[in-house]
C-alpha cells in the first residue's frame, strides 16, 4: 500500500466515525498536536471531531537527505475526538486492520507513553503503540492543554506515517518508500530535505533568528491583548518553530532552554486562556450545534 | 455458616507496566483491611494482574458480620431508680437508645457505686450487602499518575472499561465512571474471547484458556523458563536484569520469548551504546557469550503466541538495525572532530542568558579545580586534573549525546581515549557527573572527585549569584541534586577542606566573571543555609535523632565528614548511661557563657577556690589534645571527661560575681570552654529524655 491509499484509507476510516476531513495548517510547526485544530479546540466544553495530516519540521532530525531513517519534515495523520469514545483503542486498531495490518500475525502492544509539551503548556497520559517493537502512533488522553484543565477529554492519535508506511512496503530507506504510482519520497522532498538541513546546520542567520524570535513574541503579546487569538496563535508557532532552528544549530544549551521554553509556555497558556475567552464570549457555539447529540451521550 | 468466594477484577485500557505490581497490592490490602475492619471472616486472597485488569480471589468469605455481644454501663442506680424503686427518665432513655427496654437491666458494682448495665447483642449484618462498599475502595485507589477520560469526573490510572464482582454466583450491584459491574470478562486483546464467569473459583482457569495468564508469578516463570531454553539452545548468557523483567512481564498478559539478530559490525560500537539502545528504547534483553562478551543478538518478549514469531522478529530487527545504524553513524561523526573543535563550539553555547557560556562555565571550573588541588592535601597531578576541567564538557556536542543524553561523560571518556588523552583525564570526564543520584557512588578517582565537585559548586553559585533558588518544589535546575551530590562525596573522600572554604572558591570565580546580581554576603548565607538543608535531608536518611541534626549543624559545617561522623558519635551515646550527665555539665557552661559579653584573656591570678584552677587546667589540657585528636569519638571523650571538673566549678563557684573584673573572668573561662564544645555540637540544643 502506498502512501496515498493508507492517507486515503485513514481519511475514509476516521471519517466515518464522525471525524471532520481537514487539510494541514499553513503555519510551520514541529508536530501535528500544534495545529490549533488540535491545540486550541482541545480547550473547553465543545465537541470536536477532526482528522487531518500534518506536515511536520524537526529541523534538528535533518541530514540532508542521506539517513535513511531521518527526515527535516516528516508527516503525521491526526485524528482528534472530544470527548474521547469509550470504544477509541478498538476504533484505532480498525484503522489498523483497514491498513492490512491483522493483529494475530504481529505484536502489537500499548506501552506507556506520557506525552508532554512543556513549551505548549501540555500534559497527557497514554502509549505509544508498538508494532512489532516499532512505534507506529501516539495515542494520548489530554489532561492539560495550554495550562488549562481539558473538560471533557479529548483522546489524539497521531500515526508516524513514514514509519508505518516503512513497515507496511517493507523499505529500509525512507526515501525509497513509494508515496503513490511511480512517486517516491525521494522524488517529492529528496531536495527541501537536502537544502533545510544545509540551511539548518550550515547558512541559517543566529542573530536573525534570535532576533526573530524576540519579535514573533512580542507580536504575540500585543495581539493576544487585541482579543486576537490565531494572529497570536500564528506567532507562538512561529517562536516555537524559530527555537527549534537555534537550538538544531547547538546555540541554545540544555539549561538555558528551560528559559525559552518558560517564554514559549507563558504565550502558550496565555492563547489558551483568550481562547476560552472568546469562545465563552460566543456562546460556545459548537456545544449548541451538537446540542442533541451531547445530551444522548450524558 | 456457609461460605461464598468473592471475585473482584478491574478492567482496564493497558496499565503503565510500572504501576501494575504496586496496584494489584494496594486493591489486596484495601480489601483485606476492609473485612478486618467490618468483622467479617475470610480464608485467602489471591491478587492477579496483567497490563489489562488488577484482580482478586477471595476465599471463603463469611455471609455475614460477625455477631457482637456487649457489655454496656448505664447510669448510677440511685440516678436510675427513685427512693420508691421507680425507673426514672435517665434509665428509660439510657436503655432505649440502646434498643432495649429497663426489663433487661442489671447491676454491677464498680468501685463501690452500683451501675446500670445492659447485655447487648449486635446482629451481623450480611455480606453481600456491605460488598458494595467495594466501589469506594476502588475508587479510593491512589496511583504514581492519574487521568481522567471522556466526560468522567474520576481519577484513575487508566479508563476502567469492565467490572466483575461476584459474590459467590451473585453479581454485587454498583458503578464507576458509568461501568456497571457484571460477570464478564475479556481474554487476551486478540487472542481471546469475551468470557462470562459463573463462580469465582473458576476465573484464572477461564482466563488461561483465553491466552490471559492472570498470575504474575506464573507469566515471570514463563519468561524465565524461556529465557534459559535459549541459553541452552544457543550456549548463550542472556543476564536478565530484574528491573527490566518486572517492566517486560507487565507489558504482556502471554509471554512467548523470541530473539532477533542484528549485523556483527554493530558490535563496534561501545557496548553502553548498544545496551541503552537495546534496553532503554527496546525492553530487549542484550545476550552475550560465556565470556561475557556481547553478541549481535537480542531477546524480547511478544504479548501472544507462538504463530507468526518469524514476523515478529523481523520487524523488531528492522527498528534495532534502524536505532544502531544512527548510532553508527553518530560515533563516526563524532569522531571525525577534533576535541577543540569541540570546545571551540562551546563557546557559541549559551549556558544561562544571565550566566554565560558553556565555555566561560569551563573556564570557572577550570579554575575552581585548580584551587581546590592546591588547597587540599592530596597528591594529584594538578595538570591532569586541569586537563580534565577543560575538556570535562566537549561530549555535550557530539552526535551521540545529542541523542542518547543518558550517555554525557560516558561518551566523553570514550572519545578522550581515541583521542589520546590520559586515562585519568577521560575517566574524570564521565566520573564529574557522579554521583547522579542518592544511590550512586561518588567519583572512584580523585582528579573526577575534585572535577566533580567544581563543576558542581560552579553551578550552585552561579544560579545563587542570580537569584534562582530552589523552594518547595521549584527546582527546574536539580540544584539540591547538585548539592547532595558534594555532600555525598566529601563525607566519603573526608579532604581537609570545610564545605564554607569551597563555597568561597566558587564565589571568587563567579564573582570575578561579574555574574553575582546581588550582595555577595547574601549568596553566601544562602548557599549556606541551603547546604544545611542538604546535610539535613543526607542524617535523616541515616535516622538519625532531629536535635541531634540540628545541634551538629547549629555553627559553622565545617569538613562535612567530620560533621557527619559527630551526628553518628552522638546518635550512638545518646542512650548510654552517663550521656545525660555530660550533657547537662556541657550545656550548663554553654548556657552561662551566652551572657559573656566583653570576653578577655582568662587571667588564673583571678581565681577563687582550687575548682576554678583544676576546671582552667583540664580545659586547656583537653583543648590542645581536642586539635590532635583522629576522630570524632575520642573529642567527644575529651569534651566529655570535663564533665566533673564543670559540676565542681559550679558548686563552689559563683559566676556572676558582684566585682566586675571577677566576672568577667569566669564568663570569659566559661565563653572559652563553650567556643570549644560549639565546634562540636550545639549541646545545650540536644533534649535529654
Amino acid at each position: 500500500m502506498n502512501i496515498q491509499d493508507m492517507i486515503l484509507t485513514l481519511q475514509k476510516h476516521w471519517s466515518e466515525q464522525g471525524c471532520i476531513l481537514m487539510n494541514a495548517y499553513d503555519v510551520e510547526k514541529g508536530a501535528g498536536t500544534m495545529s490549533p485544530y488540535t491545540f486550541l479546540r482541545a480547550i473547553g466544553p465543545e465537541p470536536w471531531n477532526v482528522a487531518y495530516v500534518e506536515p511536520s519540521r524537526r529541523p534538528a532530525d535533518g541530514r540532508y537527505g542521506e539517513n535513511p531513517n531521518r527526515l527535516y519534515q516528516h508527516h503525521q495523520f491526526q485524528v482528534i475526538m472530544k470527548p474521547s469514545p469509550d470504544n477509541i483503542q478498538e476504533l484505532y486498531l480498525d484503522s489498523l486492520k483497514a491498513l492490512g495490518i491483522d493483529p494475530l500475525e504481529h505484536d502489537i502492544r500499548f506501552v506507556e507513553d506520557n506525552w508532554e509539551n512543556p513549551s505548549l503548556g501540555c500534559a497527557g497520559l497514554g502509549w505509544e503503540v508498538w508494532l512489532d517493537g516499532m512505534e507506529i502512533t501516539q495515542f494520548t488522553y489530554f489532561q492539560q492543554v495550554g495550562g488549562l484543565e481539558c473538560k471533557p477529554v479529548s483522546v489524539e492519535i497521531t500515526y508516524g506515517i513514514e514509519r508505518l508506511a516503512s513497515y507496511i512496503q517493507e523499505k529500509e530507506n525512507v526515501f525509497e518508500l513509494e508515496w503513490t504510482d511511480g512517486f517516491t519520497v525521494r522524488d517529492i522532498f529528496g531536495q527541501p530535505e537536502y537544502e533545510h538541513s544545509k540551511y539548518t546546520f550550515e547558512t541559517s542567520n543566529l542573530d536573525m533568528l534570535f532576533q526573530l524570535f524576540t519579535m514573533y513574541e512580542a507580536e504575540a503579546h500585543r495581539q493576544m491583548e487585541e482579543g486576537l487569538v490565531h494572529p497570536a496563535y500564528d506567532y507562538v508557532l512561529k517562536c516555537s518553530h524559530t527555537f527549534n532552528l537555534l537550538d538544531a544549530k547547538g546555540a541554545i544549551s540544555v539549561t538555558e532552554r528551560t528559559g525559552y521554553i518558560a517564554r514559549c509556555r507563558n504565550l502558550a497558556r496565555k492563547v489558551a486562556k483568550t481562547f476560552y475567552e472568546e469562545r465563552e464570549k460566543l456562546g460556545f457555539p459548537i456545544l449548541k450545534v451538537k446540542g442533541e447529540n451531547t445530551n444522548e451521550q450524558a | 455458616m456457609s461460605k461464598r468466594n468473592l471475585l473482584l477484577e478491574i478492567g482496564l485500557e493497558e496499565l503503565p507496566a510500572r504501576f501494575v505490581t504496586s496496584s494489584m497490592n494496594q486493591l489486596a490490602d484495601k480489601v483485606q483491611k476492609w473485612f478486618t475492619e467490618k468483622a467479617i471472616e475470610f480464608g485467602d486472597v489471591q491478587a492477579f494482574s496483567t497490563p489489562r485488569r488488577l484482580a482478586l480471589l477471595v476465599t471463603d468469605v463469611a455471609e455475614a458480620q460477625k455477631d457482637i455481644e456487649e457489655e454496656v454501663k448505664g447510669p448510677a442506680k440511685k440516678i436510675a431508680m427513685d427512693a420508691e424503686g421507680n425507673w426514672s427518665k435517665a434509665a428509660i432513655g439510657f436503655t432505649k437508645g440502646q434498643g432495649l427496654t429497663t426489663d433487661d437491666i442489671y447491676f454491677k458494682e464498680i468501685k463501690g457505686v452500683e451501675y446500670v448495665h445492659l447485655n447487648k447483642f449486635i446482629k451481623g449484618q450480611p455480606t453481600k450487602e456491605l460488598l458494595v462498599e467495594l466501589q469506594n475502595l476502588i475508587t479510593s485507589m491512589t496511583f504514581g499518575k492519574n487521568m481522567r477520560w471522556a466526560n468522567q469526573e474520576l481519577r484513575f490510572v487508566r479508563p476502567i472499561k469492565w467490572l466483575i464482582a461476584l459474590f459467590g454466583q451473585e453479581i454485587v450491584p454498583f458503578t464507576i465512571a458509568d461501568v456497571d459491574t457484571n460477570r464478564i470478562t475479556k481474554g487476551h486483546r486478540f487472542l481471546g474471547e469475551t468470557i462470562t464467569i459463573e463462580d469465582p473459583a473458576e476465573y484464572e482457569a477461564r482466563l488461561t484458556e483465553q491466552f490471559v495468564i492472570a498470575n504474575p508469578d506464573i507469566r515471570r516463570n514463563m519468561i524465565l523458563t524461556q529465557i534459559k531454553e535459549l541459553e541452552a539452545k544457543n550456549n548463550w548468557v542472556i543476564p536478565v536484569d530484574e528491573e527490566l523483567l518486572e517492566e517486560v512481564n507487565n507489558l504482556v498478559e502471554y509471554p512467548t520469548v523470541l530473539f532477533g539478530r542484528f549485523e556483527e559490525e554493530f558490535l563496534e560500537l561501545p557496548s553502553e551504546v548498544l545496551i541503552t539502545s537495546m534496553k532503554e528504547h527496546q525492553r530487549y534483553f542484550p545476550v552475550k557469550d560465556q565470556a561475557g562478551n556481547l553478541l549481535s543478538f537480542f531477546v524480547t518478549v511478544r504479548n501472544g503466541d507462538e504463530r507468526h514469531l518469524e514476523t515478529v522478529s523481523k520487524g523488531n530487527e528492522k527498528v534495532l538495525r534502524a536505532r544502531l545504524s544512527d548510532a553508527a553513524f553518530f560515533y563516526k561523526e563524532d569522531q571525525k572532530k577534533d576535541i577543540a573543535d569541540a570546545l571551540k563550539k562551546l563557546e557559541t553555547i549559551v549556558y544561562h542568558e544571565e550566566i554565560g557560556t558553556l565555555a566561560e562555565k569551563t573556564e570557572r571550573v577550570t579554575a575552581i579545580t585548580g584551587a581546590l588541588v592546591d588547597a587540599l592535601e592530596v597528591s594529584v597531578n594538578k595538570e591532569l586534573a586541569l586537563r580534565a576541567a577543560r575538556i570535562a564538557k566537549f561530549d555535550l556536542v557530539s552526535h551521540m549525546v545529542y541523542e542518547f543524553p543518558e550517555l554525557q561523560g560516558y561518551m566523553g571518556e570514550r572519545y578522550a581515549l581515541l583521542k589520546g588523552e590520559e586515562k585519568e583525564v577521560a575517566a574524570a570526564i564521565h566520573e564529574h557527573y557522579m554521583p547522579k543520584s542518592a544511590d550512586d557512588s561518588v567519583p572512584p578517582s580523585t582528579i573526577g572527585a575534585i572535577l566533580s565537585v567544581a563543576e558542581k559548586m560552579d553551578t550552585i553559585a552561579s544560579f545563587f549569584a542570580i537569584g534562582i533558588i530552589p523552594t518547595g518544589s521549584q527546582d527546574p535546575y536539580a540544584l539540591r541534586r547538585q548539592a547532595s551530590g558534594i555532600v555525598q562525596i566529601l563525607a566519603e573522600k573526608k579532604w581537609n577542606i570545610s564545605l564554607e572554604a569551597i563555597i568561597a572558591l566558587a564565589l571568587h570565580e563567579v564573582e570575578a566573571k561579574n555574574i553575582v546580581k546581588r550582595e555577595l554576603a547574601d549568596v553566601q548565607e544562602d548557599m549556606l543555609t541551603f547546604f544545611k538543608a542538604r546535610i539535613k535531608h543526607m542524617l535523616q536518611e541515616q535516622h538519625i535523632r532531629y536535635d541531634l541534626i540540628d545541634a551538629v549543624l547549629l555553627g559553622e559545617i565545617g569538613y562535612i565528614s567530620s560533621l557527619v561522623e559527630r551526628a553518628g558519635v552522638l546518635e550512638a551515646k545518646k542512650n548510654e548511661a552517663g550521656f545525660k550527665e555530660e550533657l547537662e555539665a556541657l550545656s550548663r557552661v554553654m548556657n552561662i557563657a551566652g551572657k559573656c559579653e566583653h570576653q578577655v584573656s582568662v587571667d588564673a591570678a583571678k581565681f577563687e577556690n582550687t575548682q576554678e584552677t583544676a576546671l582552667y587546667e583540664n580545659y586547656q589540657r583537653v583543648s590542645v589534645a581536642y586539635q590532635q585528636a583522629d576522630n570524632e569519638t575520642e573529642r567527644y571523650e575529651l569534651l566529655a571527661s570535663l564533665q566533673t571538673d564543670i559540676e565542681q566549678y559550679f558548686e563552689h563557684t559563683m559566676v556572676m560575681a558582684d566585682d566586675s573584673s571577677i566576672r568577667n573572668n569566669r564568663l570569659s573561662l566559661m565563653k572559652e570552654i563553650s567556643d570549644l564544645v560549639a565546634t562540636y555540637a550545639a549541646m545545650n540544643k540536644i533534649i535529654v529524655s
